[in-house]
């Protein structure tokens, strides 16, 4: 039994299994190959893109969805531990699809569940799900994933999907430009584990100049909440607004990735250019979950 | 003997003794190894003078002979630490301080939004390697420095 419950449980190989299933399933996006299965989707935490994307994919497939969207209406108010909650949720499905505040539940609930586990999100931590469409999507718009120059802009400290597509990166032999205000810098735990696999990578505060050679551009949300001081986060803000005219001197090939919502990093304008591919992205989060459901499954 | 007033800490007939402890480390190694739930008599001494360490402490356990995976635990906190097994009033075994490759159920986790830290979920880590000693939390993934490392007190322990 295979869980999917962070990147580094998906070897290589397995990432571009993933990679070609999704292709398949977005050329023939009804394949009911789970009939008469039944999968819990928990959310425990508000979701809209995973928790739709990731029942329609459930639905697509043929198998029927269960479960709950907020915790509002389950016995966790009457202070169910999370253990029991599990323990009884994995006797009446074929597969957990969950997203959770706390840190590491998804992967307690794979120690613990007779069927597999997959995670839709904990807290601050791992949204393998994402990190695999956005894969997806570089490899959808640049045709490979080897050897890329990645730009990643934004909050590079709290940012789960940068920590994520980081790690999934590093085994494609990709080249890193982290563009951060210093109080939102990439983490040291994330340094060593880049230099300890040679990959290059350079730190940046400004946007401007640094864009060029991208083959992606990742830009990430830089969120309020995070800063103490309210006039420091309208200072940062400002910089890290991707505008229309920056593209102009930009590769042919590039795209900007973004994993949504967006506030006002991305300016309105850019949406019409060809480069802009975050509306796309999404889309291709249906194909992707598939692709994880079924493999998952061992149906494909 | 008993006139010398240089004699700190008696020797033990039977038992464990582990020296050369950082004095800060000694409660957490009481922790670790539950020694406040110890009923044999066991002797501690703090503070005492080191010409190596400056300042270390040191425990005597009788009648109890600590494993090798006791022990290793408290490599986490004094990897510096020496110990050895007594039988009758001799060094029958020097056992080494290893670091072991996973941790599981002492230590707690230094995320407050780790399902270790809200639901009665037992710890555990991946120990890293490295000039410090870090613990790679198995569940939120985040990891404590050593300088963080808090035991979970026995009473509370899954």
């Amino acid at each position: 039994m295979k869980n999917l419950i962070s990147i580094n449980d998906f070897s290589r190989e397995e990432i571009l299994r993933i990679m070609e299933l999704a292709g398949e399933f977005e050329r023939r996006p009804y394949q009911p190959l789970l009939e008469g299965r039944v999968v819990a989707s928990l959310f425990f935490e508000p979701s809209t893109r995973t928790r739709l994307s990731f029942e329609s994919a459930i639905n697509r497939l043929g198998a029927r969805v269960i479960g709950f969207s907020d915790t509002s209406s389950t016995s966790v108010t009457k202070g169910e531990t999370f253990h029991d909650t599990i323990m009884t949720i994995s006797n009446y499905c074929d597969m957990i699809v969950m997203r959770h505040s706390l840190e590491g539940a998804p992967r307690y609930a794979g120690e613990i569940s007779r069927v597999p586990v997959v995670n839709a999100g904990d807290g601050a931590n791992q949204h393998p799900s994402q990190t695999l469409l956005d894969l997806y999507s570089i490899q959808k718009t640049q045709g490979r994933l080897d050897g890329l120059n990645i730009t990643m802009v934004g909050d590079m400290k709290y940012g789960r999907t940068v920590h994520s597509l980081l790690q999934a990166m590093s085994q494609f032999g990709a080249r890193f430009t982290f563009i951060a205000p210093a109080e939102l810098a990439l983490p040291e735990e994330y340094r060593i584990y880049l230099r300890d696999r040679n990959i290059e990578f350079r730190e940046k505060t400004a946007l401007e100049g640094s864009l060029d050679d991208a083959d992606i551009i990742y830009m990430t949300r830089v969120q309020r909440e995070r800063f103490n001081d309210p006039i420091e986060y309208e200072r940062v803000k400002n910089v890290y607004v991707l505008r229309d005219d920056m593209l102009a001197s930009t590769k042919e090939n590039m795209r900007i990735l973004h994993p949504l919502p967006r506030v006002n990093e991305i300016d309105y304008k850019v949406d019409a250019n060809p480069k802009a591919y975050y509306f796309p992205q999404t889309e291709n989060g249906v194909w992707v979950r598939m692709a994880i459901i079924s493999y998952l499954f061992g149906v494909k | 003997m008993a006139h010398d007033k240089r004699m700190e800490v008696r020797a033990i007939e039977n038992g464990t003794v582990i020296d050369h402890i950082p004095s800060e480390s000694l409660f957490k190694i009481i922790n670790i190894l539950k020694l406040d739930k110890e009923t044999n008599r066991i002797t501690i001494g703090n503070n005492l003078e080191s010409k190596r360490m400056g300042s270390k402490a040191i425990i005597k356990i009788n009648d109890r002979y600590c494993r090798p995976d006791e022990i290793n635990r408290i490599a986490l906190v004094a990897p510096m630490a020496r110990v050895n097994i007594i039988k009758d009033y001799e060094v029958t075994e020097k056992l080494k301080v290893e670091v072991p490759e996973t941790v599981e159920g002492f230590v707690k986790c230094v995320n407050p939004k780790c399902i270790t830290n809200n639901e009665p979920v037992r710890t555990a880590f991946y120990v890293l390697g490295g000039e410090e000693i870090s613990l790679k939390c198995r569940y939120c993934e985040k990891i404590t420095f050593q300088s963080q490392l808090e035991i979970v007190p026995t009473g509370t322990r899954q």
